[in-house]
């Protein structure tokens, strides 16, 4: 706040968007490797599958931590945001297995 | 005076007790957070209700290169996915939904300086940077109609056969060339719905840089919220728009990708 205060009144500050390129930069190459991943490794599909779900958790963390400015955003805020998730790592547990059941005693 | 007491908060810890703001964001900023937590929870149950259903239906037996669409199993998106507009009749996998997430991304970058100008109340650069986000989530929306519509009228060669023996072209709701009703049924909802995430943000970016332009937020007498800077509308509209951004990195990876 005191840095912006020498600012002269009507004098527009120089722009500070380095951070965002490099970001962006991240994200290009993540995405890249999703498909180098998907198109040409000859991985085994469980292999595969949890690389992509580690490298989206990545891209998310970058999205919501840099462009979205919640890694700099008081703690609370950050917790009460991130901590709701727990239901839906839950959620997912649940009905996968439910689905592979429906599965077995469908075939 | 006023210094000292807020050293004295910072020492120790966050006061509940009112009077000051214990996440140091506005009221509008907040409730954008909210929301938008509320709305990942729908956006999850709708990955997580295709996981359960993809679940319950037999995966692909075969090696890749025989694929054949069937109702049998549930089909490899690769094989679905593969169409490139102006490209007729080549197998790309996955470029154009490459090309897609690449708009979406770079827009995403576009509204992030778009907020930083704002940070500096630089009413130019924010009108600039809004354009570019507005151009880009205008022309995802352009390559989804595409898509939609290759999805919808299928392939020269059709897909799988119906319990009747009858070949079947393109998609609808009751039946589809690439494999068991509920993919394609899936498809729509959950790339709809967040197309239709998209478009809201669109119309929303419009009216915000509608504001920008006349100049509303270069008049002091703008602030409602006590905890808000001038240009924070372009902040909340940020959120949303990297939101939907997000969402697509999910839509991506466990529709087009899995």
């Amino acid at each position: 706040m005191a840095e912006a205060q020498k600012i002269e009144e009507g004098q527009i500050p120089k722009p500070n968007t380095a951070w965002i390129w490099r970001t962006f930069w991240i994200l290009f190459a993540v995405t890249v490797v999703e498909f180098i991943i998907a198109l040409a490794l000859p991985l085994p599909k469980g292999v595969k599958v949890s690389m992509y779900i580690f490298l989206t958790i990545v891209k998310a963390g970058y999205i919501i931590g840099e462009f979205m400015h919640l890694k700099y955003e008081v703690r609370f805020l950050l917790f009460a945001i991130l901590l709701p998730m727990v239901f839906v790592v839950w959620l997912v547990g649940a009905l996968i297995v439910e689905g592979g059941s429906i599965f077995y005693s469908a075939y | 005076m006023a210094t000292v007491a807020t050293t004295e908060i910072e020492k120790k810890g966050v006061d509940w007790n009112g009077g000051n703001e214990p996440f140091k964001a506005s009221w509008g900023k907040l409730m954008m957070w909210f929301f938008l937590l509320s709305d990942a929870f729908t956006f999850s149950a709708l990955l997580i209700a295709y996981g359960l259903v993809r679940y319950s239906h037999s995966a692909y037996p075969g090696e890749l290169e025989k694929f054949t669409f069937s109702l049998d199993w549930w089909p490899v998106p690769e094989k679905v996915f593969d169409a490139v507009p102006f490209m007729h009749g080549v197998e790309l996998p996955l470029v154009f939904v490459g090309i897609m997430t690449f708009i979406l991304i770079m827009s995403s970058v576009t509204m992030v300086l778009a907020v930083e100008a704002g940070h500096r109340h630089d009413r130019k650069d924010v009108e600039k940077w809004m354009l570019w986000t507005i151009l880009g989530g205008a022309t995802f929306l352009g390559c989804q109609a595409w898509e939609w519509t290759h999805f919808i009228i299928g392939t020269d060669a059709g897909g799988a056969i119906d319990i009747f023996g009858n070949k079947l072209y393109g998609a609808n709701l009751i039946q589809n060339q690439y494999g068991p009703t509920p993919f394609a049924n899936f498809f729509f909802f959950i790339t709809g719905f967040h197309g239709m995430h998209v478009t809201s943000g669109v119309v929303i970016n419009i009216i915000i840089f509608y504001n920008v332009a006349i100049g509303i937020y270069d008049r002091p007498h703008r602030v409602i919220d006590p905890g808000a800077d001038r240009y924070e509308m372009v902040e909340k509209v940020g959120l949303y728009w990297h939101f939907v951004d997000l969402v697509w990195v999910f839509v991506f990876t466990f529709f087009y990708l899995v």
